[in-house]
């Protein structure tokens, strides 16, 4: 395993030796010591790398992140895992706003809670929370699965395209155009994967599922007479 | 973008080192706010007959020993000290008699703050400069809130500066910027509430002044700020006995809090709080959207 001190070697040395490795794959295993709440750690990741972050880290952790495994010992500062394309990330402690923003893919999960704007225009990523998510969680998304073990706050799946949000605990309320949907047996199957490849234990018969209403983003044929 | 910084320190023996221990709380966030810096310090009380105030003169060269000599005619055994370009007096005296007699007698002099623990330090340059000028590293006391400013709003001026004082022993920081300020100050204006600046934060300081000159409580001053400012922020409040946090309801400014059995900690970012003894060990969360959280002595 390669250990990586950042409290006397800077996030862009880091990153650089994390992404030659997209070249050439010499050290599978990486521990980060020291984060101390840095910016950008570990982000544009492009191999089958194991990351493990030993405490708090800043914005972006993970960012960009395609195939790696990477862990977070600690909080995430704003955007964790933001347009991560595939692999898993994994925050232990809590998530700042717009966990996994813009994400195309992959898996996120984040152990405590995530706060504002969680999923923000996700593409297509999927996040499991153990916790609760704040206001305008999954606003704008798009593609991919949210799924929350605790509460979520204001308007849930605000402006919703296609993302599937399935929420354990209360909803403080619904976005313009979210709507509560049957849990229909493929719906079950499809949470209880999600749940089982996040390593959450609970019952997908205890959530209730949510999506768009589909009135906002189709076009309607009645306007067809304006063009 | 802005940085904003607090300590307060509930284990006492902690005390002669809250400068040193807030000075690195800072200057870390030079990066979100290298424009210009203050803080408030809070420490070297004086008892309930005195007022202690903190003065400051465009000309860096002011004779403070002259307006000291001035000042016996309030107090004849005032205590005062020169700190750099400010000057802190302590007076038996209300806060009344203090503020009209320097209206009339030194109109050019500025007060920064007054009360019977505050100190307001700041200035326009770099965070770590203007700590080195005051000797932040070296002060004592119980707490301090901090500011780093990169402007949005209005010009980098001394009176653009954080923290704002808004009243005996209080002042604001601000991260964010409001949208329905310049309505608010001329209603404010109307209630006897004066401006020195165009800048967004004043307003808001000015709207806590008044709120609280009108009876309201810290924490119904802030509600009622939620329900009357539009805009981004996450306030920090110094008082005497400790500070407050507020973020609006949309929360876009980001803020973070810490507590261990020695103190609360809160930041814009984590990064601020790294140097903290214990910080590995602190409960370390992020305050939610229109929450008021309060830490103060004795409550």
């Amino acid at each position: 395993m390669m250990k990586f001190d950042l409290a006397s070697h800077s996030v862009r040395e880091l990153n650089q030796l994390l992404h030659e490795q997209a070249r050439q794959l010499t050290e599978r295993e990486w521990l980060v010591l020291n984060p101390g709440g840095a910016h950008s750690i570990a982000c544009g990741i492009d191999q089958e790398l194991s990351v493990t972050i030993d405490g708090h880290c800043g914005y972006y952790c993970a960012g960009m992140n395609k195939k790696a495994h990477v862990t977070i010992r600690g909080n995430a500062g704003v955007g964790v895992a933001e347009n991560m394309m595939s692999g898993v990330v994994r925050v232990l402690g809590d998530a700042s706003q717009s966990a996994g923003a813009t994400a195309h893919g992959g898996l996120l999960v984040i152990e405590g809670n995530a706060s504002a704007r969680c999923g923000i225009a996700m593409k297509g990523i999927d996040i499991v929370v153990k916790g609760s998510v704040g206001h305008m969680s999954a606003f704008m998304g798009q593609a991919g699965r949210l799924v929350v073990c605790g509460d979520a706050g204001d308007a849930l799946g605000d402006s919703l395209y296609e993302v599937r949000i399935y929420v354990r605990g209360k909803v403080r309320s619904l976005g313009a155009d979210c709507i509560e949907k049957p849990m229909r047996e493929e719906h079950l199957k499809e949470l209880r994967e999600l749940l089982a490849r996040a390593d959450v234990d609970a019952d997908p018969r205890d959530f209730r599922r949510y999506g768009s209403a589909r009135q906002l983003y189709n076009f309607k044929v009645d306007n067809a007479a304006a063009y | 973008m802005c940085g904003i910084v607090g300590l307060y320190l509930k284990n006492s023996a902690l005390e002669p080192r809250l400068g040193e221990l807030f000075e690195p709380m800072l200057i870390s966030m030079t990066t979100r706010g290298p424009d210009s810096a203050g803080f408030a310090i809070y420490g070297d009380e004086v008892d309930e007959r005195h007022v202690k105030v903190t003065l400051r003169h465009p000309d860096p060269k002011y004779d403070w020993d002259a307006l000291a000599l001035a000042a016996r005619e309030l107090d004849p055994q005032l205590a005062w000290h020169r700190n750099a370009i400010v000057a802190v007096f302590k007076l038996a005296a209300d806060e009344a008699t203090v503020r009209e007699w320097l209206a009339r007698s030194v109109p050019d002099v500025r007060i920064m703050s007054i009360g019977r623990s505050i100190e307001i330090l700041k200035d326009v340059g770099l965070p770590a400069d203007i700590s080195r000028r005051f000797g932040l590293a070296r002060m004592q006391g119980t707490h301090a809130i901090g500011h780093t400013r990169m402007a949005t709003e209005s010009a980098v001026t001394l009176e653009g500066s954080h923290p704002f004082s808004t009243g005996l022993d209080l002042c604001l920081v601000h991260n964010g910027s409001l949208s329905n300020y310049n309505r608010l100050r001329a209603k404010l204006r109307r209630e006897g509430i004066e401006f020195e600046t165009e800048n967004d934060t004043e307003v808001a300081a000015g709207y806590l002044t008044w709120r609280l000159m009108k009876g309201d409580s810290l924490t119904e001053a802030l509600k009622a700020a939620l329900r009357d400012l539009d805009g981004f922020f996450t306030f920090t409040i110094g008082t005497r006995e400790g500070f407050a946090v507020l973020r609006d309801p949309i929360a876009c400014k980001p803020a973070v809090i810490a507590e261990t059995d020695d103190y609360v900690a809160m930041a814009s970012e984590y990064r601020a709080l790294t140097s903290l003894p214990g910080i590995a060990a602190a409960r370390v969360w992020e305050p939610e959207p229109a929450e008021i959280y309060v830490w103060e002595r004795g409550s």
